[in-house]
């Protein structure tokens, strides 16, 4: 019973269903199962969300919606470096827009992606607490401010 | 029963404990605005619509989910109310598309009609722009999605997860994106959606339809080349009426066929007799799996939603399904053959509408395995009850005013056992009927023939009869809630039966998802499945000949077509196969 989805060993879909076995019972064990999976896979694709179905019984839509209404689940893989860019009322007023669609333009991809190199992935997020620096850029734990588009390229060229 | 006393705007009134604020409020004849609710089925208090005051409370309440107490004081008419009330709805309408003139629920949709009862006159909040318009759905032969009507009330989705146990259907993201969509927003028709359309006759607004076949339907009707013949399955007759004003358990069969005839139809006929044709056939597929240790129990197939179910999550059940065609594919098979032929009809030119209670017949008449008998599809289009109101409203008759007339001859003349196919444990008393006299080889008596321990609308009937010295063990289910609970027991070996009936829809083909949809205000209060069936058991106790084998129409096709039921020429025109598909 592995999870075939190519990147994720049968390792993973043992540990996982050990989990759902501990769990199952507990009230309100979904979000519990949802977060540990994650923690396993890095992310919720479709196969995943089917395993967790087929070993909880619990509706494949239902788990959809539960994954989707929460921030923490993400849908896709994030990348090796995770790029966040803040969006928070004083980076943007600043420009974070135009650092945020040069990236996309840069790397070829939208906010919520991985690119197909699984080198990047990109983010928007509230505040970082940086507004002094706005426009901010995190990629990891590197801290990029007063950002202006051209510098993208060359940040990116780091990494 | 322990009672308490309450006040509802300044009356005195003793009601039961647990009641709620709206439904005592109900016995005090004041009626409070409600979207989201449905009795027993959604009471989420997710709306709003429905507050009131209550003494002692500093915000307002949801009157379907409050429960009353000793004492109680509730308001439910003053300006805090009303204000609120409205600043709701007109929040609700801001994001909704407001296409009332071109909208199939227009003048019996509760979102307008709680517009007008609320006296709403100037929509504060902007409207959805182009950009927000979300797509869509019409992947499904029988359902269509559209988003950008729906308020969110959640009925839909309780009625897929807690009535027919789909789950196909959820509430997806949060906060302004929130929408009703499948999982990984995949397109209706790639789920295990199996087509029974309760959603929609559950939807308060135009947000769920059926996928319509009136353009192609009247255009067949226009084309002077095309054959065009109708025929109504039993409980369309327990509804149409319904759209006119009549009465809910109102019979009018003849009106409902003037009617069709008026729409310039050629013939219209009573798929009652494709009913009695499928008792002839199952009745026959029953006695043989008995007699020569066949796979029991079997299992009656007329219900394409249920046959659906059980191709995505009963795999294994599929063989103790009957291979015999839902009545109207039968009938559709058989005009297109045997009439055909008969009256010197090119089948090529014959346009068969089955006007059907049902939403998954017409995913039923476009699957593969409906194409083979004359080599034409044995329907050509399937339209609902609904569909049919709207075509008899659109060509301007006056329903009510219409005189009775007969369905067309010879096809049209069923029995009282073809009727009640369309009330929960009407197939397998119509069974029964037939296979017991078959068995004993002569006529049982009228008063012999109505198998009471069948009929109600109970979810779940167990019955063990004995038919000529024959133990039959019987078991009715309806809502596919109820088959899955079925199936299970006998799954794990704690139930065994011979002869099953299991209907997609709670209730059988009379609460089927393409029936007149009726409010909340209505179906939250009245018992639709039963006062519908009776129509059909009063129909079926007023018709002469009662037990399908006693039809001579079905005998004369025997005679002259089929040779004997489950015949070689029977089992290729009239029966089918299933398929096994995936969970999701
Ligand atoms: S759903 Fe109701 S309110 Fe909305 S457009 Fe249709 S009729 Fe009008
Ligand atoms: S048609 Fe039936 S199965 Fe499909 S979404 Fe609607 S309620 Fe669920
Ligand atoms: S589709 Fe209809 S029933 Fe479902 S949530 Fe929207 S408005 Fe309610
Ligand atoms: S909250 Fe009561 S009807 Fe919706």
């Amino acid at each position: 019973m592995g999870v075939d989805c190519g990147n994720c060993s049968d390792e993973k879909s043992r540990k996982l269903l050990a989990v759902i076995e501990a769990e199952k019972d507990n009230p309100g064990s979904l979000i519990r199962i949802l977060h540990e999976a994650q923690e396993i896979y890095g992310y919720l694709p479709i196969e995943v969300q089917k395993f967790v179905a087929d070993n909880t019984g619990i509706p494949l839509a239902e788990i959809y919606g539960v994954v989707t209404f929460y921030a923490q689940f993400s849908l896709k893989p994030k990348g090796q470096n995770k790029i966040n860019v803040c969006l928070g009322t004083a980076c943007y007023v600043k420009g974070a827009e135009g650092i945020l669609d040069r990236l996309k333009k840069e790397l070829n991809m939208d906010v919520g992606d991985c690119t197909e190199d699984g080198k990047f992935s990109l983010d928007a997020c509230r505040c970082v607490g940086a507004c002094g620096l706005a426009p901010v850029i995190m990629i990891n734990d590197d801290c990029y401010g007063r950002l202006v588009p051209d510098q993208v390229p060359g940040i990116l060229a780091k990494y | 029963m322990k009672t308490v006393n309450i006040k509802i705007d300044g009356v005195a009134l003793t009601v039961p404990e647990g009641t709620t604020v709206l439904e005592a409020a109900r016995m005090a004849n004041v009626s409070i605005p409600t979207l989201c609710f449905l009795k027993d089925i959604n009471q989420i208090g997710a709306c709003r619509m429905c507050v009131v005051e209550i003494k002692g409370a500093r915000a307002l309440q949801a009157a379907c989910v409050y429960p009353v107490s000793e004492g109680l004081e509730v308001i439910t008419n003053s300006q805090k109310v009303r204000d609120a009330r409205k600043v709701t709805l007109e929040l609700i309408l801001s994001n909704h598309d407001r296409q009332c003139l071109t909208c199939v629920r227009s003048e019996n949709c509760e979102l307008q009609k709680l517009s007008k009862q609320l006296n709403v006159k100037d929509i504060r909040f902007k409207a959805l722009t182009d950009k927000e318009m979300q797509p869509i759905d019409n992947s499904s032969a029988s359902i269509v999605r559209n988003n950008n009507k729906c308020v969110l009330c959640r009925r839909c989705v309780a009625v897929c997860q807690k009535v027919q146990t789909v789950s196909v259907i959820e509430t997806i993201e949060r906060g302004f994106r929130t929408r009703i969509g499948c999982a990984f927003d995949k397109p209706l028709a790639e789920t295990s959606c199996v087509n029974c359309g309760q959603c929609i006759a559950v939807c308060p607004v135009g947000a769920l339809t059926e996928n319509t076949h009136i353009p192609q339907v009247w255009n067949a009707i226009a084309d002077p080349d095309k054959y065009v013949v109708f025929q109504t399955a039993p409980a369309v007759r327990a509804s149409i009426g319904e759209a006119f004003g009549l009465a809910i358990g109102e019979r009018c069969t003849g009106k409902m066929v003037s009617a069709i005839r008026r729409l310039g139809v050629d013939k219209v006929f009573d798929t009652d007799t494709g009913a009695d044709l499928t008792i002839m056939e199952e009745g026959t597929e029953l006695l043989n799996r008995i007699k020569n240790g066949g796979k029991l129990p079997l299992i009656t197939s007329c219900s394409p939603g249920w046959i659906k179910f059980c191709e995505h999550n009963y795999p294994d059940f599929l063989d103790n399904l009957s291979s015999c065609k839902s009545p109207h594919q039968m009938f559709g098979a058989v005009l297109k053959t045997y009439y055909a032929q008969k009256m010197g009809i090119d089948p090529a030119k014959m346009y068969v509408v089955s006007v059907m209670p049902c939403t998954a017949k017409k995913f039923e008449a476009q699957r593969e395995e409906m194409k083979n008998s004359s080599g034409y599809v044995d329907v050509d289009a399937v339209l609902t009850t609904r569909e049919l109101a709207r075509m008899i409203e659109e060509a301007g008759i006056d329903f009510k005013a219409l005189p009775d007339t007969d369905f067309d001859d010879p096809m049209g003349n069923a029995t009282g056992a073809g009727v009640i196919f369309g009330a929960t444990g009407g197939v397998m008393e119509a069974a029964l009927r037939t296979v017991a006299d078959v068995l004993t080889g002569e006529s049982a008596p009228m008063e012999k023939i109505d198998y009471h321990a069948v009929r109600g609308i109970e979810g779940i009937k167990e019955a063990e009869v004995e038919v000529a010295g024959i133990k039959v063990r019987l078991a009715v289910a309806s809502g596919l809630g109820n088959a899955r609970k079925l199936l299970d027991s006998i799954r794990a070996g704690k139930a065994q039966y011979d002869f099953i009936e299991i209907m997609a829809c709670p209730g059988g083909c009379v609460n089927g998802g393409g029936q007149i949809i009726q409010p909340s205000s209505v179906r939250s209060w009245t018992d639709l499945r039963t006062e519908r069936a009776k129509i059909l058991y009063d129909e079926d106790k007023a018709l002469p000949l009662r037990k399908s084998h006693d039809n001579p129409m079905i005998k004369e096709l025997y005679d002259e077509f089929y040779g004997n039921p489950g015949s070689e020429k029977a089992h290729h025109d009239l029966h089918t196969h299933y398929i096994a598909r995936g969970k999701y």
